[in-house]
């Protein structure tokens, strides 16, 4: 498909690599900006209650302090609009989760705004408050819709029929814990407000859903309102709308008349970002003993905020990956007094599809049949879920080209019998999807009368290769390389366009991006190629090609294997091997789509083996709010990583064919692991993440397995 | 701004009587935890004394096989020291676990010895911890105390003490050369450095103000003796141990264990000496029911709480385990 002329598929080195590495490129806190002061949030040691007493004496008679905020002298905020009540800082005494922003310090440098923040004397009325997420809590519900738009409750067919006449079941319960997205660069925001207009330097992934946001709750028009995000160290979700520190800065800079700035502290991102919501999914398989599946019942109880309902899509995958008649898919919310939880990367499909991927490897080893081969029965023919076909579907490709990849033929299934040493070694496979977004989009194209062109577009790189993939899909639909094009991102200004999340970058915007392209090209003839004086500009929108697009049901998948090792003394965990293989449409660059892959599967790693937010409930917040406490993948934890991607040609999901693929590496990786832990140890771990103590609570049972069967495992 | 002094010492007499005139004052080693202390809150030094220049930043090998290793020897000078590797494995592999390299770069021999325990609630100043604030409760008995001690606790603290590198020195037997305020010197082992937390949890070290660690001298190893530290921890790298084990053994001609060490990181207050265990392995041949039997002993006195109970069991799997390889490896060589 790749010819030498065109950019798309050619591992083009990422376009701002060498301003990043050598410190040119500037990120949100660093933008010099005079007259800067800086704020400081003074976070409730509370989880429950109310503000009754603010003592800001000490603090602001320290040198440097401009002024202490608190909810009885902050401005008010428009709380009419239509944002979660987590952004209505400083608005009122009451305090919903332990850390929340319940004063601010501005001042004149760093350090005096931080050591006042520390001299600020609070008196709290706590209420009794409770952390803890139950699967009998009494107060869960089924809400209306989930974060996908779905119902929270789905059946079709009836299932409890159809498990009680299955001959084959399995019925087991998973949890994922707490996770917190992490991203390198911390929450970061300059607010300057100018003559009734505001500019923000922020870092998010979406610089015009930050505008409207801010224009909503700062009662401003939306073109009063710029965002600029020009870098942005990493997201994963977290960064998708502004978050409490931004809305604050902007307060702040409303009062002292000067331009603010903030950037959290790691143990501030623990308390002030929002967290993956933990988990407790129950699932119930019923099957025929040839494989076929007859019975899905798929339930996810998590946890809510007292403020804003939000509900992970935890079974949205469920609802069409297998060709079973009878599904039941439930998701139930908990309020419990914490911040809202919010999106993390492959929000609901990360840890429901560790759970659905984890059921069907259960099944598989009930059966005695072959994962792989346990799948591909119950590969569907339209979407089981709405019973469209799908866009593409290479799901099955993708397994059998992974088994082949990793050698899966030569695995024996038998769990619990492979020794290396004092090491126990097993593999384990899982499958990954997640759905294929793409919103409307408009792109501007300009050619000048020397023959170069600029290409703008509120898109945003987040760190994920996304300015050299439009620089592709540019240079590809004028025909021209990509040195005689220059590409602008990240400003709201730049027109609408959707936030980098979701993996709808690269499908929304390059269609934009495209179709702007391919019109300036067309206009360009009526110049016989010759650039006019004043120069030609195509402003191109996706909206009615998105609504004249088939109705058809529109995904990525990928089948991920693991091979891992578990010490038979002390129950320790190791990697060896992780390989996936992904069908995500047309891979538009390939250098920065391997890099998304690698980094979506460390993470699943670690969701795997270490990432837990200890939630702490006699305080009400998270025991463990730094990088040595809350241990993500270090590089001595990553094995030998393989991503492959299959050549897919979906021509029915956009003109330039690529279909998003960051959050799909992530899924699915964490039962690959589970999985092959099972394969090791012959025990099923079904709790996240699989740390030292259940390892050896696996490795007793282990034993008391091999002393019933009268074998000695040591 | 939090204000303080900062003074670079030029030798070990001007630190000393530096730090002795004030109460506030503090001893500055490479700072990697001290810094991060302060930055916290829990640490608020009106004077800091830096004596990470100070010429305790040798290492001398001797020809009887001991060692003295200065005070301000990094951490990674000494674990990359060619001497050491060959005749203190174990204490180059201890100090290899620990940390990161960045960090290990900076972080000297008696900043090591004298860091702080990470113990959440002492980290965290909104919340209340008798080591920091004396009588005000330990919230870890009844909340987060999953990497917490298990020996040598009390009813007031279950901190374990997070240094690698201790736990490699006691089973070797150092001994810190120190110097107190009023110049004499005086030397203590390494595993009496430590306090146990009691009813003062506050006091970590025998140590008076104004005391300055100056060296630690390491006596030659028993012959022939093998050693070996192995860390348990959740990630592979730049993590705490949830349990360790430095051990060195030699074994006779008849196949009995004439030396052995252990000592044991992550489950204690203080890096802990084995002393149980290596009382009833001294003589006996080291098979693994032997060498479990001992195991348990030493941790008959532990006191578990709910999450860290794992660490009971891993303790004494980790003690034969590292044993049983060792003599193996013995065997074979």
């Amino acid at each position: 498909m790749t010819t030498v002329e065109q950019t798309i598929g050619a591992p083009l080195t990422r376009v701002d690599g060498p301003q990043k590495v050598t410190g040119e490129a500037l990120y949100s806190y660093e933008f010099p900006t005079p007259d800067i002061t800086y704020v400081w949030p003074v976070q409730s040691t509370i989880a429950r209650g109310r503000v009754t007493e603010v003592d800001a004496s000490a603090a602001l008679a320290l040198p440097g302090v401009l002024t202490v905020l608190d909810s009885g002298n902050a401005p008010r905020l428009n709380t009419d609009a239509e944002v979660s009540a987590d952004l209505f800082v400083l608005q009122s005494p009451e305090v919903a989760y332990h850390g929340q922003i319940v004063a601010a310090v501005v001042a004149t440098s760093l350090e005096s705004a931080r050591e006042a923040a520390a001299a600020v004397r609070l008196s709290y009325a706590p209420e009794p408050h409770d952390v803890v997420l139950r699967a009998d809590d009494e107060a869960a519900y089924v809400p209306e819709r989930v974060t996908d738009g779905g119902p929270g409750f789905e059946e079709r067919g009836d299932v409890e029929r159809a498990l009680a006449a299955a001959p084959v079941r399995t019925d087991a319960t998973y949890t994922t814990p707490v996770e917190h997205p992490s991203p390198m660069e911390p929450h970061a925001t300059i607010a300057s407000w100018q003559e009734g207009r505001l500019t923000l330097h922020d870092s998010n992934q979406g610089p015009r859903f930050a505008a409207q946001l801010m224009a909503g709750l700062f009662g401003l028009d939306l073109d009063a309102v710029e965002v600029v995000t020009e870098h942005v160290g990493g997201g994963f979700g977290s960064k998708g709308i502004p978050r409490s520190p931004a809305v604050l800065a902007v307060l702040a800079a409303q009062v002292v008349r000067r331009p603010v700035k903030i950037a959290l502290t790691r143990q501030q991102m623990f308390a002030l970002v929002p967290h993956r919501a933990p988990t407790i999914q129950r699932i119930r398989l019923g099957a025929e003993r040839d494989g076929r599946l007859t019975a899905i019942d798929h339930e996810s109880v998590q946890p809510r905020s007292r403020m804003l309902e939000f509900a992970d899509q935890t079974v949205s995958s469920t609802r069409m990956m297998y060709a079973a008649p009878d599904v039941r898919t439930t998701v139930k919310v908990a309020p419990l007094d914490i911040m809202t939880p919010a999106w993390f990367r492959a929000p609901g499909h990360t840890p429901g599809m560790f759970a659905l991927e984890s059921a069907i490897d259960e099944l598989a080893v009930e059966l005695g049949m072959d994962p792989i081969e346990l799948r591909i029965r119950n590969e569907p023919e339209l979407d089981p879920g709405t019973g469209k076909p799908f866009s593409s579907r290479s799901l099955v490709e993708c397994l059998r080209e992974g088994a082949e990849r990793f050698g899966w033929e030569r695995r024996d299934p038998a769990p619990g019998v492979r020794r290396e040493g004092r090491w126990l070694v097993g593999t384990g496979m899982a499958a990954s999807h997640h759905p294929d977004y793409t919103l409307p989009s408009t792109a501007t194209v300009r050619a000048e009368p020397d023959a170069t062109f600029v290409v703008r577009i509120g898109a945003v790189d987040i760190g994920t290769g996304a300015r050299t993939a439009l620089t592709q899909v540019a240079a590809d639909a004028l025909g021209v390389s990509p040195t005689r094009l220059r590409l602008e991102i990240g400003r709201a200004s730049l027109g609408v366009a959707p936030f980098a999340g979701g993996s709808m970058g690269t499908s929304s915007w390059g269609w934009a991006v495209h179709k702007a392209c391919r019109a300036l090209v067309e206009e360009m003839r009526g110049y016989a190629g010759v650039v006019p004086d004043g120069g030609l500009e195509v402003v191109a929108d996706t909206t009615e090609d998105l609504q004249e697009r088939a109705d058809l049901s529109r995904h990525t998948f990928g089948a991920q294997f693991a091979q891992v090792r578990v010490d038979a003394d002390t129950g320790e965990i190791r990697v060896d091997r992780m390989l996936g293989v992904f069908a995500a449409g047309r891979i538009l660059s390939p250098a920065t789509a391997r890099s998304q892959f690698l980094g979506a599967m460390t993470m699943g790693l670690s969701m795997a083996l270490l990432e837990v937010g200890e939630v702490d409930p006699a305080f009400g917040d998270f025991a463990n709010h730094d990088f040595a406490g809350y241990h993500i993948a270090a590089n001595a934890d990553v094995p030998k990583l393989e991503v492959h991607w299959l050549d897919e040609h979906d021509d029915r999901s956009n003109p330039v064919g690529g279909k998003g693929i960051g959050e799909l590496g992530i899924v699915g990786s964490a039962a690959a692991i589970a999985n092959a832990f099972h394969h090791a140890t012959g025990v099923r771990v079904r709790d996240l993440p699989i740390r030292i103590e259940r390892s050896r609570e696996a490795l007793r049972a282990m034993r008391d397995l091999a002393g019933e069967r009268g074998s000695g495992v040591r | 701004m939090r204000e303080f002094a900062y003074v670079r010492a030029a030798d070990a007499a001007e630190a000393a009587a530096l730090v002795a005139e004030r109460p506030d004052a503090v001893y500055l080693g490479g700072g990697t935890n001290l810094v991060d202390l302060m930055k916290l809150g829990v640490a608020g030094p009106g004077l800091v004394v830096d004596v990470s220049r100070l010429d305790h930043d040798r290492i001398e090998h001797r020809a009887d096989g001991s060692a003295l290793i200065g005070a301000a020897v990094r951490n990674g000078e000494l674990a990359g020291d060619l001497g050491v590797r060959e005749r203190f494995p174990l204490l180059s592999q201890s100090l290899l676990a620990g940390a990161s390299g960045q960090l290990r770069t900076v972080a000297t021999v008696a900043g090591n010895l004298l860091q702080r325990t990470r113990c959440g609630y002492f980290q965290d100043v909104t919340k209340p911890c008798n080591k920091r604030e004396p009588g005000s409760g330990c919230p870890a008995i009844e909340g987060a105390h999953r990497d917490l001690a298990i020996l040598g606790t009390s009813e007031h603290c279950v901190a374990s003490h997070p240094s690698d590198m201790a736990v490699a020195l006691v089973a070797l037997d150092a001994v810190v050369r120190l110097r107190s305020a009023d110049g004499a010197t005086r030397t203590v082992p390494v595993e009496e450095l430590y306090v146990l937390p009691g009813d003062t949890p506050q006091r970590e070290t025998v140590l008076e103000h104004g005391d300055l660690i100056t060296a630690v001298e390491l006596p030659a190893p028993p012959p022939g003796a093998e050693m070996v530290y192995r860390k348990v921890r959740d990630r592979r790298s730049y993590a705490f141990a949830l349990v360790s084990v430095g051990a060195a053994v030699s074994v006779d001609e008849a196949g009995r264990l004439a030396d052995v060490r252990i000592a044991l990181g992550g489950v204690a207050p203080r890096p802990w000496r084995a002393r149980t265990a290596e009382e009833l392995l001294r003589g006996r041949r080291p098979d693994v029911a032997t060498l479990r039997e001992a195991a348990r002993a030493e941790l008959a006195a532990a006191r578990p709480l709910p999450d860290n109970a794992f660490k009971v069991d891993l303790t004494i799997d980790l003690i034969v385990a590292a044993i049983r390889d060792l003599v193996a490896r013995k065997d074979r060589a």
